[in-house]
């Protein structure tokens, strides 16, 4: 990367040319921002699809800095206020009504939860409409189905800091799959959960990891997905490689500069993301009771069960995997398949690079099969999804079976229906 | 084929979706602008409710919010010692409300926010809950409801609206009249209810507001940074 055989920043006379000379002797200033950004050669054709890495990089920074000023007056305790409301809660409260602005950061907190998963989720179906996975971006995707699964992780535990009803429900039935392993589970779910059920310790270990994923680890994965990205370049709607066609000066003829050309364009896509946001944030905080669920307004109580445990939406289609396998199946309980389905299902993006054999990367010219098995697996997971989030009856589990087959048959067949596909031939050159 | 196929997967769901019995809520008058609705809200809703009900996130002077002054919250609102900027607590301790009512009051201060629901908003459900309570002598209370059955709650407005009777159609009728008519009745709890939507979330009607000026500013934004973006990529082909 930044190298040191770079030629070095020379002062125009200024002082400003002065002090970037200086820091350019003593750090690689210039080679970061030219690797980077000014002589980052992005293919010119990016379309719509191609906003949402931007824009999932903004909402990590929102998260992390809302989150700062939330933790500067949340308290994470357990432990039961004068009035018979759990301190973790009522401080909740306080920040909504007492701390000035804090209503503002709070609502931009649990709106950026769900904003986070919508544009990861709308990331990731752009890697699979163009084939980013394919050769030779794998590790950039694995870099990215990690940054999901620290993202899941993160989600999932700054759900329980609210103390909520159902933070805590939900935490419980999670923490508790941990014990449907066999023979250690029981105590495995006592050392995680750190008590016999979801308590006070449950409360402060979630929270200081709630801080250190997010802080510490997802900058420095989205860090190595990015230079990692860079390495090998931007995949572009054709799925073709522009670094195949370069000019007399090595630079790819498809190519133009991230810096200014997509910065100003990116500029737009963050701005009507921040529309979109704002009306959420401003006329809808609770997303229709999808971002804040309606529950979780009462008190975590360890002795009233609520009727219907839900995650939150974004971990619906899981959740439907989970709940699908009801059948206990060579001597293991059904429980665990269900975890065991659940893992595979987030697992599985990691093999995509190599279970898609198709000669083309794009869907523009990939044939009917592809095609159809996206549309099918998408279908299935919003469908996943929202059974996810509503109570279990048998007709709902058998939709959910079918969604949760049809959801693994779209990863396991697609060597086959990949393989065997009419594809249409790429073009030379990218075709905006 | 593959349509039919793919028409015939996307019905699938909908049979799995049929639903059970609804809960029938009415409308909740909205009273969210209306400052004497909410003032006369707040002033029954610490008379009636605030001695067995806490609203321990709320503070008495965040009622300037609603037209009050801080010294009309002195004189009309505060019984005991309490500080105009304390908390809306209670004095009645939890472990003796569960011995005497079988349950804890729950706190109401986010109770319009707990109660939504696909049915309708938590002011729907308060607003019908509210005048909902029927004679039922087998309940210790002497008191059932229709929208939480076997409520530990017994009706605390029973001498202002009078006593409801279930048939057996399952209809609601006032079998004995109150202090007030059935319409002024639904009128004081919309004010009640409208209140406790305002204490769920005080800063709601600013929250909107607000909202609308940065949405302008937002689309301003657009604007400028939609004009940059085309002249930085007009040499772009």
């Amino acid at each position: 990367m930044a190298g040191a055989n770079v030629e070095k920043y020379k002062s125009d006379g200024t002082t400003a040319g002065n002090l970037l000379e200086w820091l350019d002797a003593r750090f690689p200033l210039m080679a970061l921002w030219n690797d980077h950004l000014a002589k980052y050669y992005a293919p010119k054709n990016f379309n719509f699809w191609y906003f949402f890495g931007s824009l999932a990089l903004l909402v990590l920074v929102m998260q992390i800095v809302t989150g700062v000023f939330l933790v500067m007056h949340y308290k994470p305790d357990a432990s039961l206020n004068a009035s018979g409301v759990p301190v973790a809660f009522a401080s909740v409260e306080y920040i909504m009504r007492d701390v000035p602005w804090g209503w503002l950061i709070r609502y931009m907190h649990s709106t950026g939860a769900s904003a986070f998963f919508i544009v990861v989720y709308l990331h990731m179906f752009r890697g699979m409409l163009y084939g980013s996975y394919r050769q030779p971006r794998e590790l950039v995707w694995i870099i990215g189905v990690l940054i999901f699964l620290v993202l899941m992780a993160t989600a999932f535990m700054g759900y329980l800091l609210p103390w909520g009803q159902m933070s805590y429900w939900g935490a419980q039935v999670i923490l508790n799959l941990f014990t449907a392993i066999p023979l250690i589970g029981n105590d495995l779910g006592v050392w995680i959960r750190g008590d016999y059920v979801v308590g006070d310790a449950t409360l402060n270990r979630l929270f200081s990891l709630h801080y250190l994923l997010p802080v510490l680890i997802l900058p420095a994965l989205v860090a190595v997905h990015l230079i990692a990205l860079h390495e090998v370049g931007s995949n572009n709607p054709d799925g073709i490689e522009i670094k195949k066609k370069k000019d007399q000066n090595g630079v790819p003829l498809d190519g133009i500069p991230f810096h200014p050309y997509y910065t100003v364009k990116d500029i737009v896509g963050v701005v009507v993301f921040l529309i979109v946001f704002s009306a959420v944030v401003f006329f809808m905080p609770e997303g229709g009771g999808y971002f804040l669920e309606a529950n979780n307004f009462y008190p975590a109580d360890p002795l009233v069960t609520p009727p219907h445990i839900a995650p939150v939406w974004y971990f619906g289609p899981f959740y439907s995997i989970l709940r699908a396998n009801t059948v206990n199946f060579f001597w293991i309980d059904a429980k665990l398949w269900g975890v065991i389905f659940m893992g595979l299902g987030v697992m599985v993006f990691f093999f995509l690079p190599w279970l898609d054999r198709s000669p083309v990367k794009s869907i523009r010219y990939r044939g009917p099969l592809y095609k159809g098995a996206l549309t099918i697996f998408v279908i299935s997971f919003v469908i996943l999804g929202y059974l996810g989030m509503l109570a279990p009856t048998p007709g709902r589990t058998l939709v959910a079976q079918i969604c949760t087959i049809l959801y693994f048959a779209f990863f396991l067949l697609m060597p086959i229906y990949t393989a065997l596909d009419k594809c249409k031939p790429e073009p030379e050159r990218v075709t905006g | 084929m593959m349509k039919k196929l793919l028409i015939a997967f996307l019905c699938v769901p909908w049979l799995a979706f049929a639903s059970g019995e609804a809960l029938h809520l009415d409308k909740a008058p909205d009273r969210s602008h209306d400052l004497p609705a909410l003032q006369n809200g707040a002033k029954i809703f610490i008379n009636y409710c605030l001695n067995c009900h806490s609203a321990s996130y709320m503070r008495y002077n965040r009622l300037r919010d609603i037209g009050l002054t801080e010294q009309q919250i002195r004189d009309n609102l505060l019984f005991t010692q309490e500080k105009v900027g304390e908390l809306m607590t209670i004095a009645m301790r939890r472990a003796d409300a569960k011995q005497w009512f079988g349950a804890a009051p729950p706190d109401l201060t986010v109770i319009a926010r707990a109660r939504a629901s696909e049915y309708g908003s938590g002011s729907d459900w308060l607003y019908t809950y509210l005048r909902s309570f029927y004679r039922d002598d087998s309940r210790p209370s002497g008191w059932n409801n229709v929208v939480f059955s076997n409520v530990a709650m017994p009706h605390v407005f029973w001498e202002l609206q009078g006593e409801q009777v279930l048939g057996p159609d399952h209809k609601l009728t006032l079998a004995k009249p109150g202090l007030m008519k059935p319409e002024e009745y639904d009128a004081m709890v919309a004010d009640l209810v409208g209140f406790l939507n305002y204490m769920g979330e005080p800063v709601q009607n600013y929250r909107k507001e607000l909202g609308v000026v940065v949405l302008i500013a937002l689309a301003i934004l657009f604007v400028l940074a939609y004009a940059l973006k085309r002249e930085y990529w007009k040499d772009v082909h």
